[in-house]
């Protein structure tokens, strides 16, 4: 088990939000949405930080899962808040942690229900192996290589990220 | 009690929606926390979700109803399933074998969820007993038994404007003898723990052992609605009553119509409910019905993203039984 320090965490955290500062463009701002939920924990951190006008949206993707049929129902996190329409705009789109990749693919999914931006930039707290889609964050806090039955957490709370055996 | 109950599949997982009873506290908060989840499907600009695409859900009603049958079309289609509207209202079925041979022929038609309205008390819970196992039924109102999906949107519209049940009282006002939306209604208010259920109307409409459903009967309307949190009307429903039980409708509504003189013995927020259609001027004035309290309209909304939520709770273990039968062939 490996713990990282909510100073580490946070470190990770400032390089996210340079990156997101070289990014911004004055008379076409992105619209950040999180991922329900610690895509929506990250997010808030990185919204606050870049002082954004907009509210930070989120994205519950328990409907645009692919693995419904197989498991049902995932737990409820409540509905989806949009409150920006996409249409048109850039998106910077956020989650904890980049695994197998088919978060952000549902979460694809679900935000061109709503429109159609012009662009869509990931940004994740933590990206590891076991990439299943050719999906790749374009934003990084912290790259990780660990075996497939470990994974990765963040501990909202405490700002804080463990790695450790999956729990079944 | 769980194991038996024929709405949970071998897998001690919910498989068919038929009544309330047999379903515990934990099952139905968990149905309406579902439904939440759905209630922004509307904001996009695509109004549904992938859910139960490529599914195929057949509306089986034998008796007519537009509302209902309209209501679980639309929530089928916002989660993406194929729907097959068929009509049983003119073909006259015997109860038993008609039925099963109906039935025959619909799953020959591969459908993956029977949506039941039937005027025969328990037709729903027959039909979920002869389907292929890995078909789920959904109970569309059946007699004077159940109409679960009524109680669920009427508990999602509840909590959405009053919050938590232990705190309300709650009024049923009407011909509770005949309704079965009443009789799911209670169930489930006694199984979220409302703080008391109280019902009122005329004595030949009141089932006679209807306290122990949990409920506290009243004659007097006056009396039932002081410091009310919710007022709960029913229609009158002139096709269920075969003898004159009461005097007349004007008679009705003098007695026990929801006037807005009668709703100031209500608490002030009170919120006014109805399953609808409305018989303004016989259960309630039509100033109540479109007033400021009235929550009417918004239990019909409520009602997609709450069939939304029991249609994809129940179908989400598909694969689990399909395997085990798999298995065994």
């Amino acid at each position: 088990m490996t713990k990282f320090s909510s100073d580490e965490v946070t470190g990770w955290l400032n390089q996210m939000q340079d990156q997101l500062q070289s990014l911004a463009v004055a008379d076409d701002p992105f619209f950040m949405i999180g991922i329900r939920t610690g895509g929506v924990d990250v997010g808030r951190h990185l919204h606050t930080a870049l002082g954004l006008q907009e509210p930070l949206g989120e994205l519950n993707i328990s409907f645009y899962r692919d693995d419904f049929s197989t498991v049902g129902l995932h737990p409820v996190v409540g509905p989806s808040q949009v409150p920006v329409s996409v249409e048109g705009r850039h998106i910077v789109l956020v989650d904890d942690v980049l695994s197998t990749g088919r978060t952000v693919r549902a979460a694809m999914n679900e935000i061109f229900d709503f429109g159609r931006p012009s662009r869509i930039t990931l940004a994740v707290l933590v990206q590891r192996t076991g990439h299943e889609l050719p999906i790749r964050a374009d934003i990084i806090g912290h790259s990780v290589d660990i075996p497939d039955n470990e994974q990765v957490s963040l501990h909202a709370q405490s700002m804080t990220v463990s790695v450790g055996h999956k729990v079944k | 009690m769980r194991r038996s109950d024929p709405q949970f599949n071998q897998f001690h997982k919910l498989h068919h929606f038929l009544s309330i009873d047999g379903l515990d506290k934990a099952t139905l908060t968990h149905i309406l926390d579902t439904a939440e989840g759905f209630t922004s499907v509307n904001d996009k600009s695509i109004k549904n979700v992938p859910l139960l695409r490529g599914k195929t859900v057949a509306n089986l009603f034998f008796e007519n109803s537009t509302r209902t049958r309209t209501a679980f079309e639309l929530a089928a289609k916002r989660l993406s399933a194929d729907i097959l509207n068929i009509d049983l209202v003119s073909s006259s079925t015997k109860k038993g074998e008609s039925l099963l041979d109906t039935l025959r022929v619909l799953e020959s038609l591969q459908s993956d969820m029977f949506v039941v309205r039937h005027s025969d008390s328990g037709a729903a819970d027959f039909i979920a007993r002869h389907v292929a196992p890995t078909i789920n039924v959904v109970n569309g109102g059946d007699g004077q038994h159940a109409h679960p999906t009524q109680a669920m949107l009427d508990m999602f519209t509840i909590r959405r404007h009053k919050g938590a049940f232990e705190n309300l009282t709650v009024v049923i006002i009407g011909d509770i003898k005949h309704s079965r939306v009443a009789r799911s209604g209670i169930a489930a208010l006694v199984t979220l723990g409302a703080k008391e259920i109280r019902v009122v109307g005329p004595q030949t409409l009141m089932p006679a052992d209807v306290e122990s459903l949990g409920v506290r009967v009243y004659r007097d309307i006056d009396k039932a609605l002081i410091d009310a949190d919710v007022v709960m009307g029913l229609r009158l429903q002139n096709e269920r009553m075969t003898s004159a039980t009461i005097p007349s409708t004007g008679e009705f509504f003098k007695t026990y119509g929801l006037t807005p003189e009668r709703m100031r013995l209500a608490k002030p927020d009170a919120i006014v409910m109805h399953p609808g259609p409305t018989n303004r001027g016989v259960e309630i004035e039509a100033s109540v019905a479109d007033g400021e309290q009235s929550v009417i309209l918004q239990q019909v909304t409520y009602g997609i993203a709450v069939r939304m939520a029991v249609m994809s709770i129940i179908m989400g273990h598909g694969e689990e039984v399909r395997e085990a039968e798999m298995s065994q062939a």
